[in-house]
């Protein structure tokens, strides 16, 4: 059993060592071992040169990353939290998602660019953001968002060999969260576009992610334990590409959908996938398909407030049992 | 390790060679004034970060202690209609501006009478009545509005003046670039002042910055600087008074690089692999309070009984803050979407800016977290994974301060190495 910062370090250090082209970059990842202690002890392992101390210069620190992937490089890129990706926003989007195809695929951008998000730590409204639906939305881009140390190291391994830009999204709280991880270089590797199912049952799919993915399983156990209602969980572990296969083959199996996300409803992942799955499924849905998302400001400071701005199994069991409402 | 990368010898003030003691003393009561807002201001940090460690703040942490004279000096001489604007380690910025500590104390607690009203919390302070607009977390993000302060000043023909305040980390962000350039071009009323305390969080000012003569890093940008011993309250009122002249009446925007040092980590759980013990050590003997109060009783300004007494009001003051925001309810649940829109006539209800339909919908009811119905139920079964409130002096049974001390170090619990008062000689804070 490690923490999934372990997992994501083990990633991290087991590429760099089958890899020499594969480097870190990001602020304080180097002496001061990472903000979240996720690059800890990788500086002494490799040097100054693979593991680069930057300035507090997102946008260049991310455009220097796309030179240097464009130039035969893997860059690793941290930020310290999904907020700041905003500073970058002009070349992850004008440049690292569209270089590729811009220039008709004569150059790739092999480039991961690692930063956690969420709330739960009451750091207010500009450190606190889920913002997976802002990169989900653009073309070009790959998107993971791992809940398990098994899940993070195994799509850290592969978004590195990747060779498409990939934006991997950690949670803030999940960095202490421990479970089983093969060790090794080869094995391990999840694929980009495989969901797990995370819980089977018949009666309604729950899609949660990031975090979300384990507030929708307790959400399940408390629907089984005292609603006699078994939902079956799903962890699509990447959103680009989405595993929609095993999303609608499960709605298909309960005609019944509620996705679980932490960030704002509007335009959300969860808006995404309700209009994917009434296009490609409507004909099996009994109800239509419910968001459960967090609330639609800026994430507040003060802990109740913050906690009552974010989903919890309770809200998921609401929205499940209103797409079960009249058929029990 | 903090010792190969850190050059600690070469730094401090270049040094105009007069040091502390060149500058004449104000009259006397100015000087007990300028001890008592920093000796204020050291206590409430220091019981900023007791109370962290008692659960009562959240989040992040950012103490002010060691960078007093830089606030201090900077403050005292500017007017009340002068904008101050900085970053997310300025709950001593607003004091010194004159925001009641008690307010700033329930904002870290993130209760009702908070000056945000618990919104923002530690990184987020801010009073408007007091024209100091605002503590911001995003490193950088201050300085295009302090652009946006003075442009509004110029333009309405007053001769207010815009004071940026920042560290040198912040010197790095694109936003420091542009805005020194626009800052320039278009003439604006503004002394920028970098806080250079040596490190942006772990990373040392030598491995961080090209140039690290960082008076002089706006230079081709037209912003041309001057550095200062931020750890000396008079230098830097000399200093910065100076510059909100030029401001003021020469139009020239200005930066003013103030020498300072934060004696806590970057935050309240920081290892401080980065720096070393003897390098912190050699900074305390500057320490701006104890030192500003050694000369104010070595020339008689005051006396050891105006100590002993100053000592037991400030005592008395933060403690009340401290009951004060212990006191204050939290904000309530249906407080959650205030604020976020004007509502008017553009924004008549929810509807507007949500799925523009006049029949209630799910969103617009989540909105209303009243007193009963499903949304309301909801709103309360979140918020009680906040855990009990806790009552004072006690630690709340929660996993919080676990999740501190995992989530940002091994161990890194702050001593209370300046808790003991800094009116008090430097032994007695040894231990
Ligand atoms: C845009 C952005 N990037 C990164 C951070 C994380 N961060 C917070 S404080 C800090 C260091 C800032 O150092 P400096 O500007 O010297 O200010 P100091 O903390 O020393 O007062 C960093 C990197 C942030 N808040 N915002
Ligand atoms: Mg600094």
């Amino acid at each position: 059993m490690i923490r999934m910062r372990e997992a994501l370090r083990d990633a991290l250090a087991e590429e760099m060592r089958r890899d020499e082209s594969v480097f870190v970059m990001g602020e304080d990842v180097g002496v001061f071992q990472g903000a979240f202690k996720v690059t800890e002890g990788l500086l002494d392992e490799f040097g100054e040169g693979r593991v680069r101390d930057t300035p507090i210069s997102e946008n260049t620190i991310v455009g220097a990353g796309v030179g240097a992937a464009m130039a035969g490089l893997r860059p690793v890129v941290e930020l310290m939290t999904v907020n700041f990706s905003l500073l970058a926003m002009d070349q992850i989007v004008n440049h690292m998602a569209a270089i590729p195809y811009m220039f008709n695929g004569q150059v790739r951008v092999p480039i991961v660019i690692r930063m956690p998000g969420g709330g739960g730590h009451q750091l207010g409204p500009t450190h606190s953001h889920s913002l997976e639906a802002l990169f989900l939305h653009v073309p070009g881009l790959l998107v993971a968002a791992p809940s398990t140390p098994a899940d993070g190291k195994g799509l850290l391994k592969a978004a590195i060999r990747d060779d498409n830009p990939v934006i991997f999204i950690e949670h803030e709280t999940l960095y202490g969260s421990r479970g089983e991880v093969s060790d090794g270089d080869a094995d391990g590797v999840v694929n980009f576009g495989e969901a797990a199912v995370r819980r089977e049952g018949d009666d309604v799919t729950i899609v949660g992610i990031l975090r979300m993915a384990d507030v929708a399983q307790r959400a399940a156990k408390t629907l089984a334990n005292e609603h006699q209602v078994e939902a079956e969980v799903i962890d699509p572990r990447t959103l680009r590409p989405l595993d929609l296969d095993t999303i609608l083959r499960s709605v298909r199996k309960t005609n019944r959908c509620v996705v679980v996300e932490e960030g704002w409803p509007h335009g959300g992942v969860g808006a995404n996938i309700a209009a994917l799955v009434s296009e490609q499924a409507f004909d099996h849905l009994d109800a239509p398909p419910q968001r459960v998302t967090g609330a639609d400001v800026p994430m507040p400071y003060a802990k109740r407030l913050e906690q009552a701005a974010i989903p919890h199994p309770e809200h998921v069991v609401s929205a499940a049992l209103a797409t079960l409402e009249g058929a029990r | 390790m903090a010792q190969e990368r850190t050059k600690t010898a070469q730094r401090g003030p270049a040094g105009d060679g007069r040091g502390a003691a060149a500058h004449p003393l104000p009259d006397p009561e100015t000087c007990r004034e300028l001890l008592e807002t920093m000796a204020l201001i050291r206590r409430f940090e220091e019981e900023a970060g007791r109370q962290y460690q008692q659960a009562k703040a959240g989040g992040f942490l950012h103490l002010g202690i060691g960078e007093e004279a830089t606030i201090v000096g900077t403050t005292s001489v500017m007017r009340s209609d002068d904008y101050l604007i900085g970053t997310y380690r300025t709950h001593g910025h607003a004091i010194a501006r004159g925001t009641d500590p008690r307010n700033v104390m329930a904002e870290l607690f993130g209760r009702e009478d908070g000056c945000s009203r618990g919104r923002g919390g530690s990184m987020h302070i801010f009073d408007g009545e007091r024209r100091f607009m605002g503590g911001y977390g995003i490193v950088g993000g201050n300085l295009p509005i302090a652009a946006g302060l003075a442009l509004a000043c110029d333009y309405q023909g007053s001769d207010a003046v815009t004071v940026c305040m920042f560290g040198d980390g912040a010197s790095n962000t694109g936003n420091f670039g542009e805005t020194m350039n626009l800052a320039a071009l278009w003439k604006l009323p503004l002394v920028f002042l970098v806080e250079n305390n040596l490190y942006g969080m772990g990373t040392a000012i030598e491995r961080h910055s090209a140039v690290t003569d960082l008076s002089r890093k706006a230079e081709g940008l037209g912003v041309p600087g001057v550095r200062v011993d931020g750890m000396d309250v008079l230098a830097v009122r000399e200093t910065v008074a100076e510059h909100l002249r030029i401001a003021r009446s020469d139009r020239q925007p200005t930066l003013v690089e103030a020498f300072t040092y934060r004696y806590r980590g970057h935050s309240a759980a920081d290892p401080e692999v980065y720096r070393t013990k003897e390098e912190v050590e050699e900074w305390r003997k500057k320490d701006p309070v104890k030192v500003f109060r050694d000369r104010l009783l070595a020339e008689q300004v005051i006396t050891e009984a105006y100590l002993e007494e100053l000592r037991e009001r400030l005592e008395r003051q933060v403690m009340d803050a401290v009951e004060f925001a212990d006191r204050s309810p939290e904000p309530p649940l249906e407080s959650l979407y205030d604020h976020l829109y004007v509502v008017g006539d553009q924004v008549p209800g929810w509807y507007a800016v949500d799925e523009r339909t006049p029949e209630p919908h799910r969103g617009e009811e989540e909105r209303e977290v009243g007193a009963t119905g499903e949304a309301r139920k909801l709103a309360e079964a979140g918020a009680a994974y906040a855990g009990q409130r806790s009552t004072r002096g006690r630690p709340p049974v929660d996993d919080d301060q676990i999740r501190k001390a995992d989530a940002q170090t091994p161990g890194g619990v702050v001593g209370d190495r300046d808790a003991s008062d800094a009116l008090e000689d430097a032994d007695a804070d040894q231990g």
